[in-house]
């Protein structure tokens, strides 16, 4: 099943370009080069623009409550025009960043997910250098371990581990949201070994020979040559920092220290009924990860394709 | 006599063999030390993940198992209580029921509406569809929002005198002279209103599937096409049994999700209406970090435990008979 998975991966651009691929409904079987719409295609399209315009709304009709006034959002719309906000706000954003110290939140995500990142790099791909190439007895099976605990639910672990933190004095300081990352993750480890073992072996075998340890190999030569593999998974450890909410929940308590997500959180208690100020405050929080996914788009792709991992 | 040489000689043989053994091991080992080496550095390499393990894995399940069976409130000393956690559970505490109720239906529905959802978009997008990097951003979007912002967005939408929803859907109800839906402040309709928010974000399954519907091999499509199968036999007979482990990591992964259910019911609703939004993890959450009730709190979360893990037993039970792997081919 994962052989099929990565030749998948590998094909995924083939099978759409190739020529002599017959589509699968019998339409297209018939005519296969005419570039004519069938009936079927078109009913295709519109289910699809359905659906798509669905996913959408949300986002613009965030995107306009953002930018509207206080009572012009209480008005009904009666016609297409009056969602257009006029006159628009802008005001709103700075205005968010002024009632809930945005850029303190802000600076503190950023810390955290920075941290996070070189932590999961670091300690995953060593990880994963030593499932994919160290030859040792049921090295295969201790992986298999390894992703078997991906499927344990978080919340067993959580008690007992705020305990620990507490008892060390870790509360409300970022260590309990940084360090458990420098322990490597079993996904971004499941990625690393997946890229690592399509590297072609002869690369290092040299390096080998001349008496290079694992260590130095690793560093040298198979992490400079991994970098898709490590915007994937910083990809992905960057999404679920950022979007963590339940970890600095628990484990930050002053305002000073509050993530991004917690401040959202906050201003949603804060001011119930100002959903232009609370739209506003979803932008800015949105932001950075709509950038991050839009710039980086085929690396998320590659990362769920692989694992077959919801993002 | 005779008898003892021999046995002697057998003796001096293998003590022979073993010398010979260990020389050329040590050969083995100078000529190539990788060995020893590679084993040296497997565990000092996967040492970070061992440790992580123990210390944020195993140890904290273990302790909480024990845990369970106190009573304790962080700030002074935590006492044994027996199975007396486990039993308030089960008949003294009623919302522990209605939070695994309301957990049950969110999951019933969720999980395979959201399943089937992705699958059908995925089938769409693999009809040779023009722009398919678009379409596939479109529908994956949705995926990237933080829970709490989802949250946020989606109490928006589903205001019941402004919000987007019942804007759009006064007409229709009008015709029939209903009155508008008041989802979360709604007992009855706060849990649908959730199922709906999640089908916001099928985009991941989506893209899981797409990968899936690709891998399936055009020959077979062409066999089953000259031996006379439609389009609804095909997808029956060919596609279907292919991509079976695909719906199974889908309906497995999506179940254990969806029963940790957290981050949107604590910023939308809380318990909500009648405690109809109170879901299993937020109801822990409350015991522990509200009530400061970490003895309960761990048994909540083991029962959670043994309930996830019976689960995705019995669908990899129930998987065998209807989970096809291409080896058995």
């Amino acid at each position: 099943m994962k052989k099929r998975g990565r030749e998948s991966f590998l094909r995924w651009g083939l099978y759409q370009r190739s020529p002599d691929a017959k589509a699968h409904g019998k339409q297209r079987a018939k005519i296969p080069r005419k570039r004519l719409p069938s009936p079927f295609s078109l009913v295709v399209y519109a289910v699809l623009m359905c659906g798509a315009i669905g996913m959408l709304v949300p986002f613009l009709w965030m995107a306009r409550s953002s930018l509207v006034t206080a009572d012009q959002i209480l008005k009904p719309c009666e016609s297409l025009g009056d969602f257009v906000p006029s006159p628009a706000r802008p005001r709103n954003f700075p205005e968010v960043f002024e009632k809930l110290h945005f850029w303190r939140c802000l600076g503190n995500t950023t810390f955290i997910t920075v941290c996070v990142l070189l932590g999961t790099i670091l300690s995953s791909s060593l990880c994963a250098y030593a499932f994919a190439y160290c030859r040792v007895p049921y090295r295969n099976r201790i992986f298999y371990c390894v992703l078997a605990t991906m499927m344990l639910p978080a919340v067993v672990t959580l008690i007992p581990v705020f305990i620990v933190f507490r008892t060390i004095g870790w509360i409300d300081t970022f260590n309990p949201l940084i360090v458990p990352a420098f322990f490597g993750s079993p996904f971004a480890i499941f990625l690393f070994r997946q890229f690592f073992l399509q590297l072609p072996r002869e690369l290092f075998e040299a390096a080998r020979v001349d008496g290079a340890s694992n260590l130095r190999i690793w560093a040298t030569i198979v992490l400079p040559l991994s970098k898709p593999v490590v915007i994937t998974v910083a990809i992905f450890s960057f999404m679920g920092t950022w979007n963590d909410f339940m970890g600095p929940l628990i484990f930050l308590n002053s305002e000073e220290n509050w993530t991004l997500q917690l401040g959202l959180a906050s201003f949603m208690g804060l001011v119930t009924t100002d959903w232009h100020l609370l739209m506003a405050g979803s932008m800015i929080v949105l932001l950075p990860v709509l950038v991050v996914f839009f710039a980086l788009q085929r690396y998320f792709v590659r990362g769920i394709v692989t694992t077959g991992l919801k993002g | 006599m005779t008898q003892h040489n021999q046995s002697r000689d057998r003796e001096g043989a293998e003590q022979q063999d073993l010398e010979t053994m260990k020389r050329q091991s040590s050969r083995a080992a100078s000529r190539d030390p990788m060995g020893r080496e590679d084993r040296r550095d497997f565990w000092l390499f996967i040492s970070p993940w061992v440790v992580g393990f123990l210390l944020f894995g195993l140890g904290p399940i273990v302790a909480s198992l024990v845990l369970s069976f106190m009573q304790w409130d962080i700030f002074r000393s935590p006492g044994w209580v027996g199975s007396s956690n486990y039993r308030e559970m089960v008949f003294d505490d009623p919302l522990t029921a209605k939070a695994i109720w309301n957990t049950f239906f969110y999951t019933v529905f969720a999980v395979p509406l959201g399943t089937a959802g992705s699958l059908a978009v995925a089938m769409l997008l693999n009809t040779k569809v023009r722009g398919l990097a678009v379409w596939r951003t479109l529908y994956y979007l949705p995926t990237v929002v933080s829970g709490v912002a989802m949250a946020v967005i989606w109490r928006w939408l589903f205001n019941p005198q402004i919000g987007l929803l019942n804007r759009m859907l006064r007409p229709f109800l009008r015709l029939f002279d209903l009155p508008d839906p008041a989802w979360l402040q709604s007992p009855v309709l706060a849990k649908p209103a959730y199922v709906i928010m999640s089908l916001w974000a099928i985009g991941g399954g989506m893209i899981i599937f797409l990968a899936g519907l690709q891998s399936v091999p055009q020959h077979l499509y062409e066999a089953a096409e000259i031996d006379g199968a439609g389009p609804i036999r095909r997808f029956r007979h060919v596609t279907l049994p292919i991509i079976t482990p695909v719906i199974f990591f889908s309906l497995t992964m999506g179940i254990i999700g969806s029963f940790q259910i957290f981050t949107q019911a604590y910023v939308m609703t809380g318990a909500g209406p009648e405690n109809s939004t109170l879901f299993y993890v937020l109801y822990l959450f409350d015991n522990a970090f509200r009530y400061f009730r970490m003895g309960y709190a761990s048994a909540l979360a083991w029962v959670l435990f043994v309930i996830i893990m019976i689960v995705t037993a019995v669908q990899f039970a129930a998987g065998r008979f209807w989970v096809f792997y291409e080896q058995e081919a």
